[in-house]
């Protein structure tokens, strides 16, 4: 096998201009490959990050049914204090969790003494809130960033600042209704503007817990949702997984489960965003191959036409048909593992050329975004044994059709 | 015992509804040793026989021997080990592997076809280029090296398995005067140093006037 692997190294350097074709051909490929899933990965986890660092967390947990109710934001299936208790205990417990923000949903009339309009709130604790989604100061497009909060204070999404002409320092009135359906307001003093982004939640104010708690005139810790920030999000779903089977435990009297836990990507549609890019990273990889298949295909077909005459010769001296088939699909192999390698360099010194240039672009509001393109090992490893063994692919039917040749007639040939 | 040994040996050819019958029953042998030529006009069934003695071709009936054993029915891979292990070959347009130098062309049977070690390939393949007097020309590829030249690195190749037979096709066709007996001579001498048998097929006198024993085909059979 050794002297197959020196012959055909050989073969592929003597014949260098196909050699070098080929390569180049099945680099490209590689290469455009890389890039593309690299960049779009750059994306898809910035994309991620907006969302679970400025408002969903990666875990939520809520009481049982709550989640599809959430659009009327449902008070009587708040969490209990005793449950928000034991749901407590099983987070600290967990190493894995980082830290997570309790949260009250309501939904309240928002007055500027002029005008009134519906606002959905989150009432938060400020410090937990910035712990369990760091990134929500960043979406304050107006007004102090450092404390997200305090006592008497809100943010507003920017649609009701714009369109009830809402300034900061301006005091507004919020009024609501609780779960025994008496109503009660309360002023504020409007601290901040919020961007708005896509997804549930993504248009809400803000205020502190004590605030709603006095709105609300709620006499128990009632809590709607708690958001849970991950040490690694790479975890996420054996996270999960040890949450949902210890909250599982708890039952109510007619033995059904108190809480429900959801990851992100239940409850964000940019899941399905997310999902749109991994297809598309499937089918670009999908060309990838074609494209390593056809030219692999084409150069051997070629290789084999054009040494016909040679082919008869070796096989007349003795070489076996197993042979010739081995030192083509060699030939092919090694073609293969060359463009890869080649390949696989120069896609990892671009990526970290992007890197150390800091390459920045403007994503709608949000401008000097990082460019920050990674590749994992898996996918560098996965995409270069596809590409070789497609290149191996490639060379089987030439291989075979030289292996089967018969030597008088390809002596003859010219 | 023969180192080739035929009896009424045909071969016939279908090509739709036409039969042709390239040979017609022939009985021949060649001993160890020896300088033989298989001479005839085109058409005749020189190639054809040398195809068949060299296991490219398996005769349609009769039996053949080579190397005491019956070749009539063997695989394509037993054919190709068989060839490797017994037969070397000298084609008429040299058929060097042209990305491969003068060395490695020598060297490729031992290498890709017998597996010798690599020193012994080498020490092979140097005393093979001095016996045809091409020393020093080893890293020459065969674009660079004269007709003469080029023949006389086949007759190394040929040689390089130690094989006990050389089926050499229009050896000379491709060559000048000169430099034909020059080749002749060569291979005589190889025959003398080596013992190995040299098989012709030609019409080319002047290989036919050095010939030790001569078979004549017309039509597929051997006049005498």
């Amino acid at each position: 096998m050794l002297n197959i692997i020196k012959m055909a190294a050989r073969n592929l350097r003597r014949y260098l201009r196909r050699t070098l074709l080929t390569s180049a051909l099945i680099t490209m490929g590689v290469v455009s490959v890389l890039l593309f899933v690299s960049v779009s990965g750059s994306f898809k986890a910035m994309m991620v990050g907006q969302i679970t660092d400025s408002m969903l967390g990666h875990l939520q947990i809520h009481g049982k049914g709550y989640l599809s109710s959430m659009d009327n934001l449902p008070m009587n299936m708040n969490l209990t204090g005793k449950q928000v208790t034991k749901v407590q205990e099983i987070l600290d417990s967990n190493k894995a969790v980082e830290s997570y923000s309790m949260r009250i949903k309501f939904g309240a009339m928002f007055s500027n003494y002029n005008e009134t309009t519906n606002i959905r709130l989150n009432a938060v604790d400020p410090e937990q809130e910035l712990k369990t989604v760091p990134l929500l100061a960043d979406r304050i497009l107006e007004g102090e960033k450092e404390g997200l909060l305090l006592p008497g204070e809100i943010l507003i999404p920017e649609l009701i600042a714009k369109g009830m002409k809402v300034a900061i320092g301006d005091s507004v009135v919020l009024v609501a209704t609780n779960k025994d359906g008496s109503v009660n307001g309360q002023p504020f003093t409007v601290r901040g503007i919020l961007e708005g982004i896509s997804g549930p939640g993504g248009r809400d104010g803000y205020v502190g817990l004590a605030d709603a708690r006095s709105l609300l005139r709620m006499e128990e810790q009632e809590i709607s949702e708690i958001a849970i920030r991950l040490t690694n999000p790479d975890q996420m779903k054996g996270v999960f997984g040890q949450l949902e089977s210890a909250l599982g435990e708890f039952k109510n009297k007619k033995d059904k489960p108190v809480f429900e836990i959801h990851t992100w990507e239940k409850i964000s549609p940019f899941f399905n965003i997310a999902q749109m890019i991994d297809l598309m990273t499937f089918f670009i990889k999908i060309m990838l191959v074609a494209i390593v298949l056809v030219s692999i295909m084409n150069v051997m077909i070629m290789a084999v036409y054009e040494r016909i005459n040679e082919i008869g010769t070796i096989a007349a001296i003795g070489t076996g048909p197993g042979k010739i088939l081995a030192l083509f699909l060699t030939e092919g192999l090694l073609l293969g593992l060359l463009g890869t390698a080649i390949g696989v360099s120069i896609s990892l010194i671009a990526i970290m050329t992007m890197n150390a240039t800091q390459i920045s672009f403007d994503f709608g509001r949000q401008q000097g975004l990082l460019l920050a393109p990674t590749i994992g090992a898996g996918d560098v490893i996965t995409i270069s044994i596809i590409v070789i063994g497609i290149a191996v692919l490639g060379s089987l039917q030439p291989a075979w059709k030289a292996s089967r040749m018969d030597p008088i007639e390809a002596l003859r040939h010219v | 015992m023969p180192l080739v040994a035929a009896r009424n040996l045909t071969k016939t050819y279908i090509s739709g509804d036409i039969e042709v019958k390239a040979i017609r029953g022939v009985d021949f042998t060649i001993e160890p040793a020896s300088f033989v030529s298989f001479v005839g006009p085109s058409g005749s069934g020189k190639s054809t026989l040398l195809n068949m003695i060299g296991c490219l071709d398996p005769p349609s009936s009769g039996s053949l021997e080579v190397v005491g054993q019956d070749v009539t029915s063997l695989s394509a891979r037993d054919s190709a080990r068989f060839r490797g292990d017994h037969i070397g070959f000298i084609f008429q347009d040299f058929n060097l592997i042209p990305v491969l130098t003068v060395f490695e062309n020598i060297e490729y049977p031992l290498q890709m076809v017998q597996n010798w070690p690599v020193e012994q390939r080498q020490h092979r393949v140097q005393e093979l280029l001095a016996a045809v007097g091409m020393e020093g020309q080893g890293n020459k590829r065969p674009s660079q090296i004269s007709g003469g030249q080029k023949q006389r690195v086949a007759v190394a190749r040929a040689l390089a398995s130690k094989a006990k037979l050389i089926l050499a096709d229009e050896p000379t066709a491709n060559l000048d005067r000169v430099t034909a007996f020059k080749i002749i001579d060569l291979m005589k001498k190889m025959r003398d140093e080596f013992g190995t048998s040299f098989v012709f097929s030609t019409h080319d006198p002047k290989v036919v006037e050095n010939a030790e024993i001569i078979y004549t085909l017309e039509d597929g059979k051997i006049l005498q």
